[in-house]
């Protein structure tokens, strides 16, 4: 506790119960049968249909109006009907994906731990203040700034189901948010006192088919946007200001799940349902593809000079690393950290650790590595960690265990993120499954032997430290050839 | 000049794509137009021998004439600024232009070529336009075949429509994109959009064609009777009837050939505009002097052709965001000297490209401000030194988008205006940048560009016509307060249902990418500089260019505040006109807040020993806040 005092900052430790939010207690298609009259003209219900659903609703209108419509027209369209569910359900074999929910879809591929059950849906620091956004179950996203006493509420008619949010690069006010229909870019302006932004701040970005909004992902130097949707085989990369995007259309892999820009802005990481990613580099927008053995790429993250990306793959509980430097030539991708299940004994019991992950992130100085495992939901005392490595990038690639961080009793992690600027090591920002968000720092001196600066938030969480033993051994080290 | 002829190069070479693209999509149409569910085998042994016969191998020679045409007109007419009507009446000044005239008379006879050789293909009853009948006495003679006609006149009335919605949508306008690909990755993407634009165009100009048809058919039928001595035939429905015009199969001719004919003219635009906006690397420097002229520093001043100037100012933004090696030229000093002579030339040009829109914007805010009384009561004189000097230092077309509407003829010289004075002179003398921004060939400019346009307005119509331009310099300088009096009630008449919202916002900002690039060009070189720059040589213009950008971003900031300047446009994707233009002071205002944002963030508190007024250092503050 004194350690934050001495500092100039303290980001503020959060709790949303979830008992506090105002839920939707039914989906927008539900009240429809409410209000449906039948007094309609046949002529008008088409109209609606097709306005609402499409073809596919309006075959469904003409097949299911049979006494007002001749016949042949009803079967007809009834047989088209068929036709279009069948070559769907064909497409849909080739991608499983495609015939999941849109909700349940975000849920599959979010970075988030068990996304449709957490309190906190997103979460992102601004990078270059200390203000920060966290999108709710509610639909509805809160901003926070220590340095001043309003909190923002953003509400609109679109934000539904956020998945991911992102602060825009060199802007003081845009807040690019990813939902379930479309992209939306809020201008929040820092100097304003209002607590209920209108709609009017935010511009809506959308395009065809290119829903759920799963990943999104700024230009470090914040000129675009590129966002990602597991039904669209295109990527956007969208110029915000002008709203208007060029798809990068590759085929293979059924739609983009993940995307990930390199903090140098060279390289964009995408991956897709298959097992298969993707990495563009954004010079000339070509990409190179990266097959995967086993599953889908299922997170990344980018070593701070972008010349080293971090990834794991779905159903394997180890990390690979590859390496982008300017010389062409064939490689391949290397395993770096093995984090199958092991025991470890503490002076409260043993506890086993390891498994399949679900997500990575790297502190901005490359320094600490934050793992968060997915444990066993239906072991009991498996549940979801945060693995913490230490990590060198030059002269060559380090990878030390470090330690672990866990919440209170019953709370699990569900989302993390490092601050993007924290001056006095690394700060890693924890979302847990009460809907509690708090801040665990490393405290350590940057380019020199990093001291085991350990030490939990205000109050929660509990860091545990390894067997000084097995903390000297290097998990992984490079040799310079 | 070398850089010139690369632009002819470019166009030859997309021109030539397009006619190598010809045989395939002419293929696929034949396959279309002759396709029948009932004899599938039959349709294709029918195209094979169509394909290989004379006449198939004529029309196709004909086409391919066609395209080259075409791709000579894009080439002719393209501009990268494009030209925005501020009213409807200047729409139709526009339209009635002697030499857009030229180009829908051009474009129609090449529909009717095009129309020709697809009725030649299709065959069947559309092959000729006279067919032997043989009337009641047995005697043969020669009848008008009004399919032919119908094919025909359906292709000059596309042809007509498409140059047509070409002015109306800006399809001359050449816009860049911010994602560079290459030029065979871009041509597939826009692939599936070309398709469908001319499907949809096809659909929509076919039907304005039947319904004219159907009032007016009979006009050029009795007309090609007449001359060309044919008879009426004795067919069953003349086809400017109800009847006549609802053959399904005729219908769907009509349409696939106008489909065919949209289809392989949009290539050939797509194919333009993909070439000529591939980005071209500049040398920085040469160490030959003959070379120099086409040398990044030298091209970026050049103000003719445009393009060379966009393609260089591209040019800087990329090399100053991806390449370090060029970056280093930059920053280089030259060899006897040792004089920054690149950084110089290049960040003169960017600041007083930036200076020029600032300028612009607060001439047109002043305008605004005094709500387009300030009356017109300007002096003969400056009126004619400045038709006299005109368009030389900004290109022509952006004098001819007036930022008013033409019933506003109070648009007098705002350089005169005592408001503008007061804002103008702090710039002029109290700031560090007076002196190396500000020279006397910028401070030129402004009573030229809005007095020019003064002519324009006053003279009713926009693009000055060489027709009407004796006209105007006869124009009584003082009108009298009766006439005045009438202006001012026309004025508030029309101005209403003729004025097109927000369009004098957009045209103000119609040549801001290159703006834009300069912005980035100069964030990204100073970002650089800050560890690249050995010698310093980004310090000694760094206070300059932070007052530039910031005077620019009070003056933009100011602009949004006016009515329309904010409000958006609606995007329509489904057209082959290019709106890039309607949203680009948008992108205008993210690019200038992020480059100082930029600049900022990559010197921190360095910024502090930087010489400032007063006025810019407080301004510069809240960006070191993170609260603009």
């Amino acid at each position: 506790k004194e350690m934050y005092q001495s500092l100039d900052f303290s980001p503020p430790s959060l709790s949303f119960p979830r008992e506090s939010l105002k839920l939707h207690s039914r989906t927008e298609n539900s009240s429809k049968a409410a209000f449906l009259d039948h007094s309609e003209t046949l002529w008008m219900r088409s109209a609606a249909a097709w306005r609402d659903g499409g073809l596919t609703g309006l075959l469904n209108e003409i097949t299911n109006s049979h006494p007002e419509v001749p016949k042949w027209l009803s079967m007809s369209s009834g047989c088209i009907l068929a036709l279009l569910q069948w070559v769907s359900s064909f497409h849909g074999s080739l991608f499983p994906h495609l015939t999941l929910s849109s909700e349940d879809m975000i849920a599959e591929f979010s970075q988030v731990l068990n996304w449709s059950d957490c309190v906190v849906r997103a979460f992102a620091w601004h990078p270059h203040t200390d203000k920060f956004a966290v999108a709710l179950l509610d639909d509805s996203i809160k901003i926070y700034n220590p340095k001043s006493a309003t909190t923002p509420t953003l509400k609109h008619r679109l934000q539904r189901n956020v998945a991911v949010v992102q602060w825009k690069p060199l802007c003081a006010s845009a807040l690019a948010v990813g939902c379930q229909n479309c992209l939306l870019v809020w201008h929040v302006d820092p100097c304003s006192l209002s607590t209920r932004p209108s709609a009017g701040c935010a511009h809506v970005l959308s395009h065809p088919g290119h829903a759920p909004v799963t990943s999104i992902a700024w230009s470090p130097s914040g000129s675009l946007l590129v966002s990602a949707s597991p039904m669209d085989t295109a990527m956007m990369v969208w110029d915000v200001a002008a709203e208007s995007c060029v798809p990068l259309q590759r085929v293979g892999g059924g739609g983009v799940t993940f995307l990930s820009w390199s903090p140098d802005g060279s390289h964009v990481l995408a991956s897709t349902p298959s097992a298969l990613f993707r990495v563009w580099e954004t010079r000339m927008w070509t990409c190179e593809r990266w097959p995967c053995i086993k599953g889908r790429c299922q997170s990344g993250c980018w070593s701070p000079d972008g010349s080293r990306l971090l990834f794991t793959v779905q159903d394997e509980a180890v990390i690979y690393s590859l390496t982008f430097t300017n010389t062409p030539g064939p490689h391949a991708a290397v395993v770096v950290a093995d984090l199958s299940e092991t025991t470890f004994s503490t002076p409260d019991g043993d506890i086993i650790v390891g498994g399949e992950i679900q997500s990575l992130a790297w502190d901005p100085r490359g320094e600490r590595l934050a793992v968060l495992l997915k444990g066993d939901p239906r072991a009991a005392d498996r549940s979801p960690i945060i693995a913490v490595f230490k990590t060198r990038v030059s002269p060559i690639f380090e990878l030390l265990p470090c330690g672990f961080v866990q919440g209170e009793p019953g709370a699990e992690p569900r989302l993390m993120q490092f601050h993007p600027n924290f001056r006095h090591g690394a700060l890693l920002t924890v979302c847990w499954s009460s809907g509690r968000i708090t801040h665990v720092p490393f405290y350590f001196l940057s380019a020199s032997i990093p001291r085991l600066g350990l030490s939990g938030s205000p109050t929660l969480p509990h860091v545990q430290e390894r067997p000084a033993d097995f903390a000297n051994q290097s998990l992984f080290t490079e040799f310079i050839s | 000049m070398i850089a010139a002829s690369v632009i002819c190069w470019r166009a030859a070479a997309s021109i030539a794509w397009a006619v190598l693209l010809l045989p395939p999509s002419t293929a696929i149409f034949v396959i279309l137009s002759k396709f029948s569910v009932l004899h599938p085998i039959q349709t294709i042994s029918e195209c094979f021998s169509m394909l290989t016969s004379a006449t198939a191998i004529f029309s196709f020679i004909l086409l391919c004439g066609v395209i080259i045409m075409v791709g000579f007109l894009n080439f002719e007419y393209y501009t990268v600024i494009p030209t925005i009507a501020c009213s409807k009446i200047a729409l139709f000044g526009q339209l009635l232009h002697p030499r857009q005239l030229v180009n829908s008379l051009v474009h129609c006879i090449m529909g009717m070529i095009v129309a020709w050789c697809s009725a030649v293909t299709i065959g069947f009853r559309y092959e000729t336009l006279g067919h032997p009948c043989a009337q009641t006495d047995g005697y043969h003679q020669m009848c008008l075949n009004e399919y032919h006609l119908i094919l025909l006149l359906g292709g000059a009335f596309v042809g007509f429509s498409h140059s047509l919605l070409g002015v109306i949508h800006n399809m001359n306008y050449v816009s860049f994109h911010t994602v560079q690909q290459y030029k065979y990755l871009r041509f597939k993407g826009c692939l599936p959009l070309v398709v469908k634009c001319s499907a949809t165009q096809a659909l929509y100009s076919v039907r304005n064609f039947i319904v004219v048809y159907y009032f007016l058919g009979y006009i050029p039928r009795t007309w090609i009777c007449k001359t060309l001595n044919l008879h009426l035939g004795s067919s069953a429905h003349p086809l400017d009837s109800i009847a006549g015009l609802l053959d399904l199969s005729l219908l769907y001719h009509l349409w696939i050939s106008a489909t065919f004919l949209l289809f392989t003219w949009y290539i050939t635009l797509l194919l333009f505009r993909i070439f000529l906006t591939e980005g071209y690397s500049f040398p920085v420097q040469s160490s030959f002097t003959e070379d120099a002229d086409h040398c990044l520093p030298k091209v970026l001043t050049e103000k003719q052709p445009m393009i060379l100037k966009f393609l260089a100012l591209q040019d800087l933004a990329l090399l100053s965001q991806h390449s370090p090696l060029r970056r280093c030229e930059v920053f280089s000093l030259s060899q006897p000297g040792g004089h920054p002579h690149n950084w110089n030339a290049i960040s003169k040009e960017c600041l007083s490209l930036l200076a020029d829109l600032t300028q612009r914007l607060v001439a047109y805010h002043d305008t605004v401000a005094t709500n387009g009384r300030a009356k017109s009561l300007s002096s003969g004189s400056e009126r004619k030194t400045s038709s006299e000097t005109s368009g030389t230092l900004i290109s022509q077309k952006w004098l001819s988008m007036s930022a008013n509407s033409p019933f506003t003829p109070d648009l007098d010289s705002p350089f005169m205006s005592p408001a503008l004075r007061r804002l103008a002179a702090p710039v002029e003398q109290g700031s560090p940048w007076y002196g190396t921004v500000q020279s006397p060939h910028i401070m030129r400019r402004v009573p030229k560009l809005w007095s020019t346009s003064t002519d324009s307005q006053v003279n009713g119509s926009s693009p000055p016509s060489p027709a009407s331009v004796p006209s105007d310099k006869q124009e009584p300088s003082k009108p009298s307060f009766l006439a005045q009096f009438l202006q001012n009630r026309r004025e508030q008449v029309l101005k209403p249902c003729l004025k097109l919202p927000e369009a004098s916002s957009q045209a103000l900002f119609a040549d801001s990418q290159a703006h834009i690039w300069a912005l980035e060009g100069l964030s990204y070189l100073v970002q650089a500089s800050f560890s690249e720059d050995q010698f310093g040589v980004v310090q000694t213009t760094l206070p300059s260019i932070l007052s530039c950008m910031l005077v620019l971003q009070e003056a933009v900031d100011r602009h949004f505040k006016l009515p329309h300047a904010s409000s958006k446009p609606v995007r329509s994707t489904s057209s082959m006109g290019d709106s890039t233009y309607k949203t680009l002071r948008f992108a205008l205002r993210a690019t200038l807040k992020t480059a100082i944002y930029r600049i900022t963030t990559t010197f921190g508190d360095h910024l502090n020993a930087v010489q400032l007024s007063a006025e810019h250092r407080k301004r510069l503050q809240q960006f070191l806040e993170y609260k603009e």
